[in-house]
Formats: C-alpha cells, structure tokens, sequence
C-alpha cells in the first residue's frame, strides 16, 4: 500500500532572512511516511520547523526543495492546476491555534458550511454535512449561537466541524490547543482522538505539550529543521535524554515511572499514558503487598 | 464597552423574522420613503400606529427599541427645540421677552420626533432586529447581483461586510483587554485635558492595529485552507426562495405608501 503522505528530502527557507544572521533553512532534508488512518504528533520547541512542516503539507508555503506527494500525487509539481490546490485542500484540512482568527461567520452553522460552499456543493448535501459535522464534535445544540459567546474549546470544536465538513480525509491540528483553559484543552483532544477513531482521518498533530502526544500513535519529534526521533510514544518517551537536549520533557506521569525504574522497580508494560501509568504503579503496588 | 450600537439580531420567531431578507430589505426602503410622504397630522398619525404596530409584531421587547432609540435621543431633542423656537407661523402661543412659540413651531417638532424615531424603528426591525448580518450580507449581494456583470465586486464586497460584523464583537473585546492592560500600567484614559485624553489612547490603537493585522492575516490563510477562491463557483447552504407570502407585506407597504399620499391630497387635519 503507498503511503498516504510521502515527504522526501524536503527543505524550506524563509525569503526575508537577510534581516536574521542565521540563514539556516528552517527544515532542513525532512523525510517521512504518513499511512491513511494514522495518528501522528509532531513535537518540537517553539522555532523548531514544525508549523512549517504543516503549512507545507497543503500548499500554504510551497518547499524549497524536496517532494511531497500526497496520495500519489506530487504536489509541488508547478504544474498543479487551481482545481488540483482546491481539491488538495478539501483533502488536508488544518485547524489553527487562536480559535477567534479562523471563523468567518456570524453565526455557527453558517460558518460550517463555509468550506462546503466554497466547494460549490449542492445546498442539500451542505445542510447533511453541517449537521452531521456539528454532531461529530457535539455542538449540535450551538448551530444559531454566535461564535463570539462561545468557549476557546466550544470555538475550536466548531473550527474542527468547519474543516470536517469538507469531507477531508487528513486533519492537521497545528497547535489548536495552545490558546485553551485545560478544561477546552481536553474538549478538544477528546473531539481529535474521536475523528481518528471512529472516522478514520488522518490526523497530524503539531503541539508541544507532552501529554497531548502521548495520546497519538506514533510521534515524530522536529528539532532545528530535522527529524530526530520518530516512534511509538513509548519508543520516543525511552529517550528522555535526547528529548531534555532539544527542550523537551516527558509527560509526568512518564517521568515518574522511570524515576521509578531507576530506583530499582521493576514496573512492566509499556505504559505512556495517564491512565496506563497509574494502572501500572498500582498493579506493582498490589504486587508488592 | 458591552453592548455594541449597531443593532444587534434579537433572536425570535415573529412573522417579520421569517420574511424573506431580501424582501426586508426593499420593505425598509419603502418604509423610509413612507414616511417622507408623511404631510398632516393624520398621516403622521398613521405612520406613529404603523410603527407601533411593527413593533408589536416583531415581538421585540421595548427595552431594546428604546435602548436603540437612545442613541438618536440627543439629535431627536436638539431638532425639536430648534423647531419649537425657529418655526414662525399665524398661531402665536407665547410671546415672552425674546422667546416666540407659535402652534406650527409644536407641529414641526411632534412631525419631526415621529419621523426620525419611525425611521429608526422601520429600519432596525426590517433589517437588523430580525435579520441576521449574515442574512443581510446575503442579500444585500443578491439585490446587488446585477452589478456583477459590470464588475463591480459584489461578492468580496458582501463577504467584507460579513468579516467585519464577525469581528466587531471580538475586536471590542479585544480593546477593552488592552484599555485594562493599559490602565494597569498606569494610562490614565478619563482626566486631563481633550488633547491628553486623546493622546492617551494611541497606546490602546496601536496594539489594537497591530492585532487587526495579524488576525487578518491569520484569518486569510485559514480561509485559503477553506478552498476559499472568491464568488466564483461557490455554493450557498441556505438558499431562499421567494414564496408568494412574502409579496403580501410588500402589498401592505404599498397601501400604507398610497393611504398616505391620498391622506395628503384630501388635507385633512393640520399640514405641513
């Protein structure tokens, strides 16, 4: 099977980087897999190349160098009609970090079916989709509610329903949780971990805060423009050392069971999460008693 | 700071919500000319009933009418006191020192209250007491449709409209973040003389420019992410159809339009 996303030697550098000395590309040689149906979490510190990363994956900043076909096609061929953009943004949709700067209606439901109409769908099959979109994320009950008087997780979640509409098979998320209380924060992941679950979309997750991360399948850490790490969450988590050395940390409740480890205990499973790691201790203590 | 002047939708389900926008907007139009057709007592009185009448089945509560009408209080007592004092006519009322009132003086003043405040009335519950913004957009860039085909750019026109009406709410909260932050580091906004105060407020604009900016950026690549292209191909989830019930306030408009002017030419009662 192709993978459904296929980077190869890609490589980009901002124009105006006569004002800043360093005139290092910001990515930097990125090769990368992504299958149909995966979870990935794209970490990295503030600068390290990843928004980027995101922004080229649909055409909003096309690579300096490098290849990225999507679905077999390449697309940063210059002969990529506007149609061919069009339908490879209705394909990869990107929710944003501030939740206030990407609605563009007054009024919930209409702002959901901003994408579809921009599609020219038939109004029918956008009233079908803007329901259903709503529904996925559980805002049905704000449709005629005005953006404004909603939460920063009420608000992402309609951003999420406006990109679902499309019908799109892949969603980026670049940092769509930074801006929110952690009350929206876990709104939103649970809305995130449902599409990929019950949906099967592709969902690629740029963010910075571990325990988000921890949630994907695989994650692929980003410093200074290059790959370093690209595993299973608990693949990734075993290398804290490399993580501290590019400004990372391990969720806490990670870093709790290695410290535990080092002192000796021996605690099994390859737990990574908040759950599974409070499982794990517990089930050691239980044994131990 | 909270409450924002442009008239804000009241949610409701009264028959003038489910007109037809399109119609709404032409009834508006009719409303105004309507009530400069207005030239006696019991035309004014007819346009003052149909106002109320408005109201009553908008089902929008008095509250807001008159919190909106408050705006135009000031114009509304300024222009009635230059009527009372500046109209000269037969019927003298009081002749006090250098005050002259005469009957034709009250008329012009009552006339130009009921004017002003029917105006005001007809078009906040035509169009944006019961029409969304976005409605009103819509078909502000329906009615102007034909100017397409002269180029004139109805639809980017229609759908700056609509960002800024999304973004008023957010902007007017955003500037009273910043007036807060301001006040916190010691601005003083409300002492001083006009030219201090307005000097005070360049360290609220400039953020608040600035943030406009990158919102604007923001926004226009999440919009191109939207496969937003312009007008061309696009599709409207809500489409409207013109039902025949929808004419029937516009025959309505039409009958208070002719009553008035035949009220007019019979001169019944006192005339302007």
């Amino acid at each position: 099977m192709n993978p459904f996303i296929k980077v190869s030697g890609l490589s980009y550098q901002y124009d105006d980087v006569e004002e800043s000395n360093n005139k290092a590309p910001i990515l930097n040689n990125v090769s990368l897999e992504i299958n149909e149906g995966e979870f990935v979490a794209v970490l990295g510190h503030n600068g390290s190349g990843k928004s980027t990363f995101a922004k080229l994956l649909n055409m909003i900043l096309i690579p300096t160098e490098g290849e990225i076909l999507i679905n077999g096609k390449n697309i940063c061929d210059p002969d990529m009609t506007d149609d061919d953009v069009l339908e490879l943004r209705k394909n990869i949709g990107m929710v944003f970090q501030n939740p206030d700067n990407q609605l563009v209606a007054t009024i919930v439901e209409d702002d959901v079916a901003f994408g579809p109409e921009n599609l020219g769908i038939a109004p029918d099959e956008i009233r079908k989709r803007v329901d259903d979109a709503l529904r996925d994320v559980g805002m049905s009950e704000y449709a005629h509610h005005e953006p404004h008087r909603l939460s920063g997780g009420q608000k992402q979640r309609v951003a999420i329903a406006g990109i679902m509409a499309m019908m799109p098979r892949c969603i980026i998320f670049d940092e769509s949780t930074a801006m929110l209380d952690p009350m929206g924060r876990k709104e939103v992941m649970n809305s995130i971990v449902r599409l990929n679950r019950e949906k099967n979309i592709t969902v690629i997750m740029i963010t910075h805060y571990m325990e988000e991360a921890a949630m994907a399948d695989r994650i692929v850490v980003i410093d200074d423009g290059r790959i370093i790490l690209d595993g299973t969450p608990f693949d990734v988590f075993e290398e804290e050392e490399l993580l501290k050395s590019c400004g990372l940390n391990v969720p806490q409740s990670t870093a709790l069971v290695h410290l535990l480890q080092n002192d000796g205990l021996n605690i099994d499973g390859k737990c990574v999460g908040l759950e599974e790691c409070a499982d794990a201790i517990a089930a050691l203590i239980l044994k131990e008693v | 700071m909270k409450s924002i002047a442009l008239g804000q939708y009241y949610p409701s389900n009264s028959i003038l919500h489910r007109i037809d926008p399109r119609i709404k907007i032409i009834l508006a139009i009719l409303y105004i000319v309507c009530s400069f057709l207005c030239k006696n007592i019991i035309s004014y009185a007819v346009l003052a009933l149909s106002a109320v009448i408005l109201i009553l089945i908008s089902k929008i509560p008095l509250k807001i009418i008159f919190g909106g009408l408050k705006a135009v209080l000031f114009v509304l007592i300024f222009t009635s006191l230059i009527n009372i004092f500046w109209t000269t006519g037969e019927y003298l009322l009081l002749d006090w020192l250098f005050i002259h009132i005469y009957l034709e003086g009250i008329y012009a003043a009552i006339f130009m209250v009921i004017r002003i405040t029917a105006l005001i009335i007809g078009t906040s519950v035509f169009m944006t007491y019961t029409t969304t913004p976005i409605d009103l957009t819509d078909s502000i860039e329906d009615l102007l449709s034909p100017l397409k085909k002269l180029h004139v750019p109805v639809h980017e026109f229609a759908m700056m409209m609509t960002i800024a009406l999304r973004f008023i709410p957010t902007l007017v909260e955003e500037t009273d973040k910043i007036m807060t932050a301001q006040k916190a580091r010691g601005v003083d906004f409300s002492s001083g003389s006009l030219v201090s105060r307005a000097k005070a407020l360049i360290p609220v604009l400039i953020p608040l420019f600035v943030s406009a900016f990158n919102r604007a950026s923001d926004l226009a690549t999440a919009m191109e992410c939207r496969c937003y292209h312009g007008g061309d191909g696009r599709t409207r989830m809500k489409v409207r159809h013109i039902r025949f019930v929808d004419f029937i306030p516009l025959f309505i408009i039409l009958i208070l339009g002719t009553s008035l002017v035949v009220l007019n030419i019979l001169g019944i009662g006192f005339t302007m």
